[in-house]
């Protein structure tokens, strides 16, 4: 059977825009097998010796340690946040509603950068006005990844919320369940696709974000996405790539999972 | 006693009044519709008594219970909402099983119920299937059966037919009715359609701005309209502004006088008479003196089948319509657009209104 131009076309058009994705990452996983001492092509030789190094380095795994713990607390705490708001903000009618919504997706907005100097400038201020350290602190840490976590919390919550009948636990209670039977039964199972895809995602965007936890990090209290920068200054053997292999098999599995949830081309 | 009675209801947003001093009796087993233009206050009514919304006066009791201020889920009032609100990550037995569920009812005798519920609205082979997977009609008699597995003391029906199209609007509509007469279940519904009232309803109450402008059978509503508003609202009527002169008498600002049947309605400022029960006849036409007439020019026939709308403007340029009958004789047909004839309609047709 003959296959019309532009079929083809199209199909290939797709495939190396794939390829173009993909082939960073499938690089990064080669290189990171390599014997070589410094990232070079061609491959003298295949070994696993550098994840073995990059385990016995301190900077990456207190790195690592650091990077899992605030993104965990971040994802948590954002889900305590985002999860109320989005309630309000999917069933609730009150004034200034359209504001507030766009003041918790803009984070997202803001070149991380620019928020991350902010978040610094206003920590500092922070300091001076109460005696409060938070620069270079976990707590501070913990609060600016909160803020990156929130966006994305508010947004795929409120997405699940909202696609279900605005008096759908009116139904419920309509059919004598009681507030709270209401929001267990009915509520929390309709946002459940916007939690799960919400976690993941606040979980990956803390644990990979770099340029706002560049202001806030302090001296032996670096995280993972830093640890690998510093290493890169001095370095430039395979080490490196075997810390980001395991960094995108854990992002790449939270994202398999998070997609069997909810699609994500229906929140943005 | 009634066996729901609106007593004064009245629901104030901050300085508005969505709802006015509402008041209203139904009987067991009655079905009232209420209709209106959007914003007047009907599904404020229907909120108030599912307890969705809080009344601000006035009292509401069901079966000689005072519930103006009961938590909705303790009310036992079945209600089926626009759109449907099924609960999507449930089954359509589960969705009908829900409310039995909270009334901590056995297993096996909700699975009994859930089977009579959806054989009941014919839908038994989909017990397993997801509210998503059914069609518009499917979906509205899951929702129906839902709010009625749970015996309630009153259903509502906040525009059920809305979202269904004209074809199946008729028969969701018998059904239900049927339905509702067999279990004898009390119902309110709300709805701004009044084809839809005036084939459900045992009584309607027609709602403007948060006021009730009359309650009464569907006959009553449309042959002796309390007032030019739900004259206009139910169903189509012509309208001619004027005076009442003394008697039984009325003139029009163009100077015509017309005859009416009627000798109440003291402060009357215009005559209403519905298109059907006029026709048309050839300007040079001999006087009837036991009818009304006006002269006026044909503009347009718009063919429906059943009937036949006549549009036609009397000479200070207002428009008038008379609905002829589509008969083997096809009368309208001797008239064409663009010729000047006379309407024609008996006194005891015409209604003043205030």
């Amino acid at each position: 059977m003959k296959t019309p131009l532009r079929t083809w076309s199209y199909r290939t058009a797709v495939f190396l825009s794939l390829a173009f994705v993909v082939a960073p990452l499938v690089a990064v996983v080669w290189v990171s097998v390599f014997s070589n001492k410094v990232i070079s092509f061609p491959p003298l030789g295949y070994t696993f010796h550098w994840y073995v190094n990059a385990w016995e380095l301190v900077d990456f795994r207190e790195g690592f340690w650091l990077s899992f713990q605030v993104a965990i607390a971040a994802t948590f705490l954002g889900l305590l946040v985002g999860v109320p708001a989005s309630l309000a903000l999917a069933r609730a009618n009150f004034p200034g509603k359209a504001v507030i919504n766009t003041l918790l997706l803009s984070p997202m907005m803001v070149p991380a950068i620019v928020a991350g100097s902010g978040v610094y400038i206003y920590f500092i201020q922070i300091e001076l006005l109460s005696g409060i350290q938070l620069v270079a602190t976990l707590p501070g840490l913990i609060i600016a990844h909160v803020v990156i976590v929130i966006p994305w919390v508010v947004r795929l919550v409120t997405t699940s919320l909202l696609s279900a009948n605005e008096n759908i636990e009116e139904a419920a209670q309509n059919l004598g369940a009681t507030p709270l039977t209401t929001f267990w039964r009915i509520t929390l199972p309709i946002a459940r696709p916007g939690l799960v895809a919400g976690g993941l995602f606040s979980f990956i965007v803390s644990f990979t974000d770099l340029e706002k936890s560049l202001f806030l990090v302090g001296p032996g209290r670096t995280t993972l996405p830093i640890a690998i920068l510093n290493y890169l200054e001095w370095n430039l053997d395979p080490t490196v790539a075997a810390v980001a292999t395991v960094q995108i098999f854990i992002i790449g599995f939270a994202l398999i999972v998070s997609d069997r949830y909810v699609k994500l081309s229906n929140a943005f | 006693m009634s066996y729901i009675e609106f007593n004064n209801v009245t629901k104030y947003y901050s300085q508005t009044r969505a709802v006015d001093r509402f008041n209203l009796s139904m009987d067991k087993g009655e079905m009232v519709a209420l209709l209106g233009p959007s914003g007047c206050g009907k599904t404020t009514t229907l909120r108030m008594l599912a307890g969705f919304i809080s009344v601000s006066e006035g009292r509401i009791t069901l079966d000689d219970r005072d519930i103006t201020h009961m938590p909705a889920h303790q009310r036992n009032i079945g209600m089926v909402f626009q759109g449907y609100a099924l609960f999507p990550h449930m089954t359509v037995a589960k969705n009908v099983a829900f409310g039995l569920e909270m009334q901590r009812m056995s297993k096996s005798d909700i699975d009994r119920r859930v089977k009579e519920a959806l054989s009941r609205v014919r839908l038994g082979d989909f017990a397993e299937r997801m509210p998503r997977q059914l069609s518009g009609g499917q979906q509205q008699r899951v929702a129906l059966a839902r709010a009625m597995a749970i015996n309630p003391d009153v259903l509502l029906l906040d525009e059920p037919l809305s979202a269904l199209d004209a074809r199946l609007r008729h028969e969701v509509r018998a059904e239900i009715r049927q339905l509702q007469r067999e279990l004898n279940l009390t119902t309110l519904i709300v709805t701004h359609d009044q084809d839809e009232a005036l084939s459900m309803a045992d009584r309607l109450v027609v709602m403007s701005k948060g006021c009730i402008e009359q309650v009464g059978t569907p006959a009553q509503l449309y042959e002796e309209p309390a007032n030019r508003f739900v004259a206009e609202f139910m169903g189509k009527t012509n309208l001619l502004e004027g005076t009442r002169v003394d008697g039984a008498g009325f003139r029009t600002h163009s100077g015509i006088m017309l005859r009416t049947g009627q000798s109440a309605g003291q402060d009357a400022s215009c005559l209403s008479f519905r298109p059907e029960r006029a026709h048309i006849a050839p300007a040079d036409a001999a006087e009837d003196p036991s009818l009304n007439s006006l002269s006026a020019t044909i503009r347009l026939f718009t063919y429906l089948g059943p009937v036949v709308e006549c549009h036609l403007s009397l000479p200070d340029g207002q428009p008038l319509m008379v609905m002829l009958p589509n008969t083997s004789n096809a009368a309208y047909t001797a008239f064409t657009e663009g010729t000047p004839v006379k309407v024609r309609w008996s006194p005891d047709d015409s209604r003043l209104l205030s």
